[in-house]
């Protein structure tokens, strides 16, 4: 199968080096469209890294990215927004001083097109544009069961409420790949379950690819299709869940650090 | 404001979307246009116009300015005072030497001119933030004024480098008296107001906000930080601009290069400051403090002197007004950055909810 289709990002021989550190050496892997594709391993093997090559925040010094059918060696963060890549970050990064609602038509920028002047005298285009930008977010907000708080400065609101409107400001850009650094790190369990329930709706109902970067092994084992681990800035596995509980060198990777697989 | 709540629910977004959402605020803020429109000029003395309500606006707009620059999206200024230079002498200039220019072109092509410097003194925010933009924005300062100062031609070679301006009609409208004056600068200051709030409840207001918060993040939604930054520094020059132009033609009318003082940036820094970054309403309770501030403290010890006899050390208003300013900007950074706006809202969203608590 994998042979018939294209994937729909392919990454080639990626390294990234910090000064001395080699964050990602040599990495490659690919992700087909519509697929929840994860990224494993230890803290400190590059995971995150590997993110910020694929939307640009970091250059790697050697490799390629394949992004449908289109070679490049380096994607400014913003030339990956337009082409349908959203994220949230290991550590939230929303936008504090602004609402919730704000935050998530915020996510639909690049939708907007009225000129400075139009928006100054709110007519016409700019008018429109924001009542159905608006109509949009709203449903990405009803869609993360966030109306109660669409008014509330984020800042005001708790991690885990956050998280979600990070996600939701992803969303809204109905982006075609999805990267999630750790959406449910320090979540309990209910909250987890909530999240994947978003995530995979997003999967199934919108077609969106996802690439996934989760520390809980039960929740990746679930609701992954495949699965990469790094360590150390090495690829050490990758395959479906099955396969990657199993490899030998994954096991050992986490039995090293007391962590069980599976 | 009090009952609102429940029972006002709005039907579309476009409502939603409005200006001034609370009906209760809607009417308040009618009224409050009626009675500066109409019933101030009718019985206000010229002291309160010329010297109260006038520079209070044109303060305001100029805090408005610096807000949109710095509360809204970030970039900290010391330059304002010098885009109000900029404003008041390229009016001046195009006066002077455009034959029969309309003065309301040329006060719009003046705070264009301010707007056109302000994004060339904005390139270096997009390699430089934090303090050395701050240090940045110091030297445009003092670069502005000494340029307006030294070259003759700005002050048509005014031997005192004090230009009178001219007197202007903008649309027919003679500004030779207090009313008009006052009026003139309600209408501008009104005006650029309301497209201000229009501009913060759209794309760029958004984008401004957004590269303030967390640049990155916003980089990877797609902003462009050129875009924002550049049209922040822009929009913001020019209601600087304006503000210059209103300052010279409407309020004092002789004016030097060095009236615009760093002085005056950092008292327009210290407006929103007080009343509140990232707050238009902030602009305004900010200006209005430090307009009425040494009128209050000359009130206060006039009225000393006339009760006890004692007679106040001259200059003592000034140097009291000092000290509360400092006094005061501390408590507000420590305490409450978002300024008296921020509280006001505090307030008003416990009289919502009263007499309920949560
Ligand atoms: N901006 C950076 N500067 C220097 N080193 C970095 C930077 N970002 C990541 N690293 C290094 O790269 C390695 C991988 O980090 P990261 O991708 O954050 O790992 P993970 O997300 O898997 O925990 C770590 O050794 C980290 O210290
Ligand atoms: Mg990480």
């Amino acid at each position: 199968m994998q042979n018939a289709i294209p994937p729909l990002l392919q990454l080639r021989g990626i390294s990234l080096r910090f000064g001395g550190v080699a964050a990602l050496a040599n990495i490659s892997f690919d992700v087909q469209e519509h697929e929840v594709r994860a990224i494993i391993g230890p803290n400190g093997a590059g995971k995150s890294s590997m993110l910020n090559v694929i939307n640009g925040i970091y250059c790697p010094q050697e490799g390629e990215i394949v992004f449908n059918g289109e070679k490049r060696t380096r994607m400014s963060t913003r030339m990956a927004a337009a082409a349908g890549f959203a994220r949230t970050f290991q550590n939230i990064a929303l936008f504090q001083g602004m609402t919730v609602l704000e935050n998530v038509v915020a996510g639909r920028n690049l939708k907007f097109k009225a000129s400075l002047l139009e928006q100054a005298v709110w007519f016409g285009r700019a008018r429109r544009e924001e009542a159905a930008q608006r109509e949009k977010a709203e449903e990405v907000i009803e869609f993360m069961e966030l109306e109660r708080y669409r008014k509330k400065v984020v800042s005001q609101l708790p991690y885990g409420l956050q998280k979600r409107v990070e996600l939701a400001r992803a969303l809204a850009a109905e982006p075609r790949i999805l990267l999630l650094d750790e959406p449910m790190a320090g979540m309990n369990a209910e909250e987890k379950r909530e999240m994947c329930r978003f995530i995979l709706n997003s999967n199934r109902r919108d077609g969106t690819t996802i690439i996934l970067i989760e520390h809980d092994m039960s929740v990746v084992m679930d609701i992954s299709d495949r699965i990469v681990v790094l360590d150390y800035g090495r690829k050490i596995a990758d395959g479906q869940p099955k396969c990657v509980r199993d490899n030998d060198e994954v096991i050992r990777a986490y039995l090293g650090r007391s962590e069980r697989v599976g | 404001m009090f009952y609102r709540l429940s029972g006002q629910f709005r039907t579309s977004y476009y409502e939603d979307n409005r200006l001034i959402g609370e009906k209760l605020e809607r009417t308040v803020f009618i009224a409050t246009m009626l009675v500066a429109s109409i019933a101030i000029p009718l019985v206000a003395s010229p002291y309160l116009l010329s010297a109260v309500l006038i520079p209070f606006l044109i303060f305001s707009l100029a805090a408005l300015g610096l807000n949109i620059l710095t509360g809204f999206a970030g970039q900290v200024s010391f330059g304002s005072a010098a885009f109000m230079a900029i404003g008041a002498f390229a009016s001046f200039n195009l006066l002077l030497r455009v034959p029969a220019i309309p003065s309301l072109l040329a006060f719009l092509l003046g705070g264009m001119c301010a707007s056109a410097i302000g994004v060339l003194f904005g390139l270096p925010s997009l390699r430089i933030r934090g303090f050395y933009l701050a240090a940045s924005t110091l030297a445009t300062q003092f670069f502005i004024v000494w340029c307006l100062s030294k070259v003759g031609w700005f002050t048509n070679y005014a031997a005192s480098g004090v230009i009178t301006v001219q007197h202007v009609a903008p649309l027919g409208f003679a500004l030779d008296n207090h009313v008009s004056k006052y009026l003139f600068v309600l209408v501008v200051v009104t005006t650029l107001t309301v497209v201000a709030s229009n501009l913060m409840r759209s794309n760029i207001g958004r984008s401004w906000m957004s590269i303030r918060d967390m640049d990155v993040a916003a980089e990877v939604i797609g902003i462009n930080p050129l875009y924002a930054k550049l049209t922040a520094f822009a929009v913001s020059a020019f209601y600087c601009g304006i503000a210059g132009a209103l300052y010279s033609y409407a309020y004092v009318s002789t004016v030097e290069p060095d009236g615009f003082s760093l002085d005056l940036s950092f008292k327009i820094l210290f407006m929103i400051i007080i009343g509140g970054l990232g707050s238009i309403l902030g602009s305004f309770i900010g200006a209005a403090f430090i307009v009425l501030l040494p009128i209050w403290l000359n009130v206060f010890f006039s009225a000393m002197e006339h009760f006890s006899g004692l007679k106040a050390p001259s200059g003592i208003t000034s140097n009291v007004e000092l000290i509360i300013f400092g006094g005061i900007i501390i408590v507000f950074l420590v305490v409450e950055p978002h300024g008296l706006a921020r509280l006001w809202q505090r307030a008003k969203e416990k009289l919502q909810i009263w007499p309920l608590s949560h």
